[in-house]
């Protein structure tokens, strides 16, 4: 069934797969099957030789320096900018901000904007599926302004209960930050809806989109988002760097986040004048090869083509679902209509951490735990789940195998 | 019995045992089995301060000393971890304080333990080790304490 799906796509998984050199490798014995890829996904030969060329070739820092070394590593560092900028769908490369990932895009929306737009009374929107990441920068906030910290409950599919959510909106709503794609529970979440509802209540809108740009089709200006900040190392990139989208008017207004080199125009010990979008938020010298890597990350993509990658999870994600659902005691923890390749599940009487171990030992890499969302593990009243995750170089064959493990695994404990 | 045993004897047969095995499976298999056959903990003794912290499983440990020597009670919610705790107890407890000081628990290593669980902070094993000699020394320094007044 699923050959046939890929084949129908064009897409020639095994031709995907040996541009992966890890994949080849074996763990304890056994070819390494790696479902970890909400992770962090596995990196092309094309993404290393990046990294490679430029230590190898025009390893030099950038925008300072006059010499040709300089000229060609900032060329390829801003290349990077650009091409953010098209994947995204940005209106302006002044609006991509380089940060280390994620987690630092949000803390810089809390520490800049956040510091001075909330006032104590005023109220944050987050929702129960939220990764720590965007759960602890505005308690901090909240900690520090005398804000309230608002949360939009999920029902027993894992899906946002929007009613809700508009109940919480009012007049004192200064910020509603939410996650695109849950990391748990795979859920799509409606953003542009959610969006558009808290624009309308006066408040401003980060996306956290660590799971959702691998996956989906990035527009931020149809999405019409504030903010929206993503790490390139689940985008087939190199790990230590990331985006922060936002905004122009609102970048051209928020107080400066680190102070430093790069940052600044001119400076003396009475005042530093700041320096223009998007630097002014790039203190210090960035993460100038995994940047650089990065664009070779976005074109990898770009070249298998999105459509096609996201169709193949699709069918992975379904032929997983029907497969885990037959397996005794197991039951599937995030059943959204809208959902990507993210797999978390339960089984009756069996630690997720001994399935974790056992799992690894037939050379399968799974996630256990509790994913770093320990309220919405709360919400579903488990310690935590075991999840499969699966990316454009996953196969049918591998999830067969996944199934076989999961059968020895439940016969080994039971 | 193995009171009148050493750390190190205990640990010999243990590194025995498992050089009985060919496969991984077999391996985990047998813990998995120590850990279905521990003793439960008394309920009264699963509180917080008892817990040890372990990314994902729980682990609770509590510590008696009788005669001179410490013995050990735990529990967990994962299985291959309370196979773990199974083999820690078997060869930590009923020894003195100065011993389970100085033991180095070579025994993890030798049976392929260290690589397979200890490295990775998504198990209590590592901390599980350290609380159990936090048990024993602090019952050395309290003894040394009661000497002296």
């Amino acid at each position: 069934m699923i050959d046939t799906v890929i084949k129908s796509n064009n897409i020639d998984v095994y031709a995907i797969r040996k541009q992966f050199p890890i994949l080849k490798r074996q763990v304890k014995g056994k070819q390494l099957i790696y479902l970890d890829n909400a992770a962090t996904s596995q990196k092309p030969q094309s993404v290393i030789d990046a990294l490679v060329n430029y230590y190898s070739y025009y390893n030099a820092n950038i925008h300072r320096g006059i010499h040709t070394l300089a000229e060609e590593a900032t060329a390829a560092f801003e290349a990077t900018r650009d091409a953010v900028r098209q994947f995204i769908g940005a209106a302006s490369r002044e609006e991509i901000i380089f940060t280390r990932g994620t987690t630092e895009g949000i803390n810089l929306v809390a520490s800049t904007w956040g510091r001075q737009n909330i006032k104590s009374g005023d109220e944050i929107i987050i929702s129960t599926m939220e990764h720590h990441s965007n759960i602890v920068p505005w308690q901090v906030l909240c900690e520090e302004k005398g804000a309230l910290l608002k949360v939009i409950p999920v029902n027993d599919e894992g899906e946002l209960l929007l009613d809700e959510y508009a109940k919480l909106l009012n007049p004192k709503t200064k910020l509603v930050s939410i996650v695109h794609v849950s990391n748990v529970l795979g859920t799509v979440n409606p953003v542009k809806k959610m969006i558009d509802m808290a624009h309308r209540a006066g408040a401003v809108v980060l996306v956290d989109g660590a799971q959702s740009t691998v996956h989906l089709d990035i527009d931020v200006q149809d999405m019409d988002c504030d903010f929206f900040a993503f790490s390139s190392h689940k985008l087939y990139g190199p790990t230590g760097t990331g985006v922060l989208y936002g905004k122009k008017n609102l970048l051209e207004t928020m107080p400066v986040f680190q102070g430093g080199g790069e940052m600044i125009k001119e400076v003396s010990f009475e005042k530093t004048w700041y320096n223009d979008l998007p630097y002014k938020y790039e203190a210090g010298t960035p993460n100038i090869a995994d940047t650089i890597a990065f664009k070779t990350a976005l074109d990898f993509i770009k070249d298998t083509g999105k459509e096609k990658i996201r169709k193949h999870e699709e069918a992975l994600l379904g032929y997983a679902t029907t497969q885990l659902e037959q397996l005794p005691g197991l039951k599937i923890v995030g059943n959204a209509k809208e959902k990507v390749s993210v797999i978390s599940f339960v089984i009756d009487n069996i630690h997720p951490q001994d399935i974790g171990i056992l799992l690894d030992n037939r050379g399968i890499a799974v996630r256990t735990g509790h994913h770093c969302a320990q309220p919405l593990m709360n919400r579903f009243c488990i310690p935590g789940t075991t999840r499969a995750s699966f990316a454009v170089y996953n196969t049918k064959e591998e999830i067969d195998e996944l199934i076989i493990g999961l059968e020895k695994t439940i016969k080994m404990l039971a | 019995m193995s009171e009148s045993k050493s750390i190190q004897t205990i640990e010999n047969e243990i590194v025995e045992e498992f050089g009985l095995f060919d496969s991984w499976d077999d391996k985990y298999e047998y813990i998995i089995d120590l850990g279905k056959k521990l003793p439960p903990l008394d309920e009264q003794y699963k509180k917080d301060e008892n817990k040890v912290r372990g990314c994902q499983s729980t682990v609770w440990l509590v510590a008696d000393y009788k005669d001179g020597k410490i013995f050990y009670k735990a529990e967990s919610d994962a299985v291959i971890v309370k196979g773990l705790i199974s083999m820690l107890i078997r060869v930590l407890s009923g020894h003195t304080a100065e011993e389970i000081i100085q033991t180095r628990l070579d025994f993890i290593q030798q049976i392929g333990m260290t690589t397979h669980l200890a490295q990775t902070r998504s198990n209590g094993l590592l901390s599980m080790v350290k609380q159990m000699k936090n048990f024993a020394l602090a019952y050395k320094l309290k003894n040394a304490a009661a000497a002296k007044s």
